[in-house]
């Protein structure tokens, strides 16, 4: 037993049995309360708090499950919750579809980037086509994460592609002004441009045009996001070899062509990795959009605390909301790995 | 066209549209600002606050100025940052080793940690700090106690304070200072980077200045405890949740710097008959931290935006004050969001100047 390698990994010398036995003290210390808490006497079943409280002393789970449609939709109308499932659907099969698809792509790729968001907002804002309207002010829970991150997200990669161009540009003027633009929205915290939203947007616009708290957030958040796409994708575009831009040249390519055709691709392809770092950061600091009075997921579980009937379980809400951020961030990171293996350079080289 | 003259055409066509874009929002600016009556300008810096800051460093009183508020709140921030920072780097190097330690359990404790900070919310963890720890605490009466003179209640944590003079910490210091020079100039002279030592100087200095200080110990007297200090709930929650969540990341960060030094590194200082412990400290970090500087700054500086975040559990940083309780009082949305930006973006610039600074004189000093 002393050889075997677990055991050696664990008490090969003074310092790691030593480590071993600490550690070991950690978990002794906390793990058996919080299973305890979270599972061995939990209550699942319950009307309120208080019957919570009189069943057992562990987490109070059944106020999750009292609440549980508010956290993922929050107050959208309960006969339209369909349209939000459909539009995830029609999100996931052609994103799906544009991920593994292999002779069509660029199709897909025109789907997802054209059906999928016309659709998508038909479906959830309603108004036509027989659909009721639903106010954005009914949207919350983890499908406003959601949408906040894809349009962002989306919005994020014309502007970060353009700032990115613009900041390697010949010519001062543009490049200087990239720059400065990418610089300040780097700079900035991101509820400070979320609070910009909300009090100095209705102001640049017209007298009278009256826009959207959702919308607010939408807009900031996606110019926020295009500047961190920008240096992401300044890097890839350092990436990709001369000789592609010079043999391109050679062809007798334009240069915007050179750069739109030749160079783009292959960048982008270099920093799937960082636009996915992006991707998860962004989904992460959706949640800032409830200290400035929407109701995502955050928001919601928030304003439940503040239930009389279930008032001050805190723990069991933001549990509940890290696990789900958890398993959300889990499968972005996972699609990315699968997106970044399908376009690696490899398996076409051999391809050919 | 030559392409000069193609540069000149782009380029003007640039500033032409900017040009237009900003007189666009200008002017819709101006006239929603008349239609709202209020008058472009800073003048209101001077008028009377009116508010409480509940927790503040620099003096403050309800009856200073607008202005004043500015430098307390940013006080505020500054402290918060600073804070976070020196935990942040603690915790994250300390998820570092355990990650590097060679320990299958310390290794695999430290991998899901990294994943679960990593993978949720920074917002979130603030917040149940708050909410689900802090608030949850008993009441005074009913306070936790940590040895013998530390509380914690849902009114903060109450630590004692020391009392004693500026001189009997310069001399504790001093004292601290001699004691370890004399135990590690024997041993390594000058090669240890200074910046290694300079930590557990700072710790047996308080330590022996602890000794020669006074030590006044919060207790409770009736229905509040008198003495010590108060360290209210709020600080604790940003603090805590900030660093924690950052040193996620900074631990990335170091493991990444110390595995990109080069292999060869440490065999040619075991081949020298230097021990592991001297390899790490005279070969490998010294090398690592050159190449750690970047990606720790802008850690820092997130550190110092995710400050802001504080405006969540209503800890008074610069957005709690300015954007929500000035701007609520003046109505001046403009010059409020100039100012708190502003104050973020002079922040970012120096602290970036100054890691930069410290950045070329290590890269410089290797080669």
């Amino acid at each position: 037993m002393i050889r075997h390698p677990v055991f050696r990994a664990l008490f090969g010398s003074k310092f790691n049995a030593v480590v071993t036995v600490l550690m070991l003290a950690l978990f002794a210390l906390t793990v058996p309360g919080l299973v305890r808490w979270a599972f061995g006497h939990a209550v699942w079943e319950a009307m309120n708090r208080a019957a919570c409280v009189a069943t057992d002393t562990g987490a109070c789970w059944a106020f999750i499950k009292a609440r549980f449609a508010l956290f993922f939709y929050s107050v959208y109308p309960e006969a339209e919750r369909w349209r939000v499932h459909l539009g995830l659907a029609v999100l996931v099969v052609i994103g799906a579809g544009a991920l593994f698809s292999h002779g069509r792509r660029g199709w897909w790729l025109l789907g997802l980037l054209v059906v999928v968001p016309v659709v998508d907002a038909i479906l959830l804002v309603g108004g036509i086509f027989g659909l009721t309207p639903v106010p954005t002010e009914r949207w919350g829970g983890l499908m406003l994460n959601l949408v906040i991150s894809f349009v962002a997200l989306g919005g994020a990669m014309p502007i970060g592609i353009a700032l990115a161009f613009g900041r390697r540009s010949q010519w001062p003027v543009i490049r200087y002004g990239s720059t400065l633009l990418i610089e300040f929205w780097r700079g900035v915290p991101l509820l400070t441009v979320l609070f910009m939203g909300l009090v100095l947007l209705p102001l640049f616009l017209p007298h009278g045009v009256n826009v959207d708290n959702l919308v607010r957030a939408l807009v900031v958040m996606t110019i926020f996001t295009g500047a961190y796409m920008a240096e992401t994708i300044r890097g890839g575009l350092q990436g990709v070899d001369r000789g592609q831009a010079e043999a391109a040249l050679a062809l007798g390519m334009h240069n915007t062509q050179v750069q739109l055709l030749v160079v783009l691709p292959q960048a982008l392809r270099l920093c799937i990795p960082g636009i996915i770092n992006i991707a998860v950061d962004l989904f992460k600091d959706t949640s800032l959009v409830s200290i400035v009075g929407l109701f995502d997921l955050m928001g919601v579980v928030g304003q439940s605390l503040k239930d009389p009937a279930w008032t001050g379980l805190a723990s069991e809400g933001y549990v509940f909301a890290a696990v789900v951020f958890f398993f959300a961030c889990l499968v972005i990171s996972l699609g990315g790995s699968v997106l970044e293996r399908h376009f690696s350079v490899a398996p076409r080289a051999s391809k050919s | 066209m030559t392409s000069r003259g193609k540069a000149l055409a782009w380029q003007t066509v640039a500033v032409l549209v900017t040009a237009t874009i900003v007189i666009y929002f200008a002017n819709n600016v101006v006239t929603n600002l008349a239609v709202r009556g209020i008058q472009f300008g800073f003048g209101f810096l001077w008028a009377k606050a009116g508010f409480d800051i509940p927790f503040h460093l620099a003096e403050w009183d309800v009856n200073f100025s607008y202005g004043r508020a500015l430098w307390v709140a940013a006080i505020n921030t500054l402290f918060a940052s600073a804070i976070c920072i020196v935990l942040a780097s603690m915790l994250g190097l300390t998820l570092a080793l355990m990650r590097l330690s060679g320990n299958l359990l310390a290794m695999g404790t430290s991998r899901a940690l990294i994943e679960v900070i990593r993978n949720t919310p920074q917002l979130l963890q603030i917040v149940f700090f708050y909410f689900a720890v802090l608030q949850a605490l008993p009441p005074m009466r009913q306070s936790v106690t940590i040895g013998t003179s530390v509380f914690l209640n849902v009114r903060g944590l109450y630590l004692p304070a020391a009392s004693g003079t500026l001189w009997d910490w310069i001399t504790g210091l001093s004292w601290a200072a001699v004691l370890i020079a004399a135990l590690l100039w024997r041993r390594i002279g000058m090669q240890l980077p200074r910046l290694l030592v300079l930590p557990p100087v700072l710790i047996l200095g308080l330590v022996v200045a602890g000794f020669t200080a006074q030590w006044d110990a919060p207790a409770l007297k009736g229905f509040n405890f008198q003495g010590g200090v108060r360290v209210p709930p709020e600080i604790l929650a940003l603090a805590l949740g900030v660093s924690i969540y950052t040193s996620a990341f900074i631990a990335e960060n170091i493991r990444a710097a110390i595995i990109g030094i080069h292999k060869g590194q440490t065999e040619a200082a075991f081949s020298l008959g230097l021990t592991p412990g001297r390899t790490m400290a005279l070969v490998i970090l010294p090398q690592a931290l050159r190449i750690l500087i970047p990606p720790l700054t802008s850690q820092y500086l997130n550190i110092i935006k995710s400050t802001t975040l504080g405006a969540a559990i209503a800890y008074p940083e610069i957005l709690q004050i300015f954007a929500r309780t000035v701007l609520n009082q003046s109505g001046r949305a403009i010059e409020v969001m100039t100012l708190v930006l502003g104050v973020f973006l002079a922040i970012n610039l120096v602290a970036s100047a100054a890691m930069n600074a410290w950045n070329r004189k290590l890269a410089l000093q290797g080669r």
